[in-house]
């Protein structure tokens, strides 16, 4: 079942068109991840997705609901996550989550979740005193204090250090497993890599591709490398086996092979394999695989991070 | 709780936003704390012996009322002011959007909290004159009550109004303190206009606070409503303005 249905969505600021025409669905009980540069329109879509802005164009429809006629009661039953938001400096823990559950009718025990993400010891600590992985992980709870089925997460970890980040990244993986569906949005590729089963790469309002990390990294990207060092050098009818494999670069004593994988082709095997039965010996093997950063850069020409 | 959903989250916005404003140490001087210094200041320098220039009565027993337009001020032009634009600003308000609350229900809640601050701020007045000054109260309570209630409101739209239409939060403050401390010194709020040269007190009939001045010191006294229209009529005007630019101006971000 879809949980949202987006179709030709558009919406633009004055002259400056933030998403063009973009059409997608989410299936029930994935994590959906919209990846982009910032300025791709990730936020704005996102935002019209959840009811807080009116596209200029498009229909919307999430849970059933129209997401711009239905938006008070989209609100009472999906949890949503700002990119950019606060909560009062003295506010504590504690309270946020106790006035949040006032406002819906059948939230989740705050008190249960509060240990579910690690904030028990900071139940009493004012907004102001958390540090940036906290106060996410303080808008995760209020996010999913409605019980939502679906819950928008827009930036989730801008600006965390890499421990907080994956943290982050096992409670977003901990809300699928119960079941919830999830679209969110990042810049960082290596995030929607982890976390999503499925991404749109958002690039000047459009979507430039649309499938599983794994697929666009295999249609998509550059070539996988394979390096080792050979300190002997390189016999001729070594290179010409390797030659058969992909595409071949030196570097001094180390040696580049680059090529792609297929289904029932593993570069890296295909390699080591050509090099024992050749008798050759090596060291320091490395393989460097293709991502969605690469993904990125073949699709539009740029790196995602300016 | 009885009273349906949204009455109970007006009740839990209020309570917390009741916390959060005592939490707020400048927010609570100016409402709470500072009238109290002024009152003790004046106090001590001229007693509250009967005085020529207030028709036999003490410079505190005119003063309490005087004061109290000064709390409904700093409360409308700073604390309303400052909070609705900081929320607002900082993504307080874009968060509670996300909920089903209604936008209503959180500036009732800020309303009913800056008005409850603001009324005992008077009561920590009349308190403080009664026990240290032996204030003469000749009004009826019930009229300085209503008087009260109408240019708090009124005041309160006006913050409502420089947050709405201020880019900033930090301009909206500047703003609402460049007008409110020459009007609080101008209107007799801050000190008695009798005080006052005669030019000075020609500026103060421009200045929104001195019907507010007028109309608590004469309830005080147990004038009539009926002698005061024109500080009514102002108030009442300001209040309708309040309410409909503010609506107008109202943003979520």
């Amino acid at each position: 079942m879809d949980v949202i249905e987006v179709k030709n969505l558009r919406k633009t600021y004055g002259r400056t068109i933030a998403v063009e025409n973009i059409s997608f669905v989410v299936h029930e009980g994935e994590i959906f991840g919209m990846v982009g540069p910032n300025g791709a329109g990730k936020t704005t879509a996102i935002e019209c997705i959840e009811g807080l802005r009116r596209p200029d164009h498009g229909t919307i429809s999430v849970l059933g609901l129209n997401s711009q006629t239905d938006s008070r009661r989209l609100r009472s039953i999906t949890g949503i996550q700002l990119q950019n938001s606060n909560l009062p400096d003295h506010m504590k823990v504690w309270e946020a989550l106790d006035l949040y559950a006032s406002l819906y009718s059948s939230p989740v025990d705050w008190r249960v979740l509060i240990g579910q993400l690690g904030l028990e010891e900071k139940r009493d600590a004012r907004f102001c005193k958390l540090s940036g992985g906290q106060k996410q992980r303080l808008f995760i709870a209020l996010a999913v204090l409605p019980n939502p089925r679906l819950v928008f997460l827009d930036e989730l970890t801008t600006g965390l250090d890499p421990q907080a980040r994956h943290a982050i990244w096992d409670l977003v993986r901990s809300l699928r497993s119960q079941g919830k569906t999830i679209l969110l949005t990042t810049h960082f590729m290596e995030e929607a890599e982890w976390l999503c089963d499925r991404v749109a790469i958002l690039d000047h309002g459009q979507i430039a591709a649309m499938d599983t990390p794994d697929a666009l990294i295999q249609s998509l990207a550059g070539e996988e490398r394979v390096s080792f060092t050979l300190d002997a050098g390189m016999p001729p009818e070594l290179e010409k086996a390797l030659s058969l494999l992909g595409h071949i670069e030196y570097q001094g004593s180390r040696v580049i092979i680059c090529g792609r994988s297929t289904e029932n082709m593993q570069l890296a095997a295909d390699v080591v394999n050509t090099l024992s039965g050749a008798n050759i010996r090596f060291r320091s093997l490395q393989t460097v695989q293709p991502t969605l950063e690469d993904v990125f850069l073949q699709l539009t020409g740029r790196q995602i991070r300016e | 709780m009885r009273g349906g959903p949204q009455m109970r989250r007006l009740y839990k916005m209020t309570w917390m936003e009741c916390k959060l404003f005592l939490r707020e140490p400048l927010g609570a001087f100016f409402t709470l704390i500072f009238p109290l210094m002024m009152l003790f200041l004046f106090g001590s320098i001229y007693g509250n012996a009967p005085s020529q220039y207030f028709n036999g009565r003490g410079t505190i027993d005119i003063s309490i009322p005087a004061y109290t337009a000064m709390i409904i001020a700093t409360s409308g032009l700073m604390s309303i002011t400052i909070t609705i634009a900081a929320y607002r600003e900082k993504g307080i308000l874009r968060r509670l959007r996300t909920t089903p609350i209604s936008p209503f229900t959180i500036l009732a809640a800020q309303v009913i909290v800056v008005f409850l601050m603001t009324l005992l701020g008077m009561i920590l007045l009349i308190i403080a004159g009664k026990f240290v000054y032996h204030v003469h109260f000749e009004g009826n309570a019930f009229s300085v009550f209503g008087g009260f209630v109408l240019c708090s409101l009124s005041f309160f739209g006006l913050g409502f109004i420089l947050a709405g239409i201020m880019p900033t939060a930090r301009t909206a403050q500047i703003v609402g303190m460049v007008i409110l401390y020459p009007m609080l010194f101008l209107s007799g709020a801050g000190f008695p206009r009798e005080l006052l040269p005669e030019t000075i007190r020609k500026v103060s009939a421009f200045l929104p606070l001195t019907y507010v001045v007028n109309l608590l010191r004469g309830l005080w006294i147990g004038e009539a409503w009926s002698a005061h229209l024109l500080d009514i009529g102002v108030m009442v005007g300001l209040l309708i303005f309040g309410v409909i630019v503010s609506i107008k101006t109202f943003r979520w971000e």
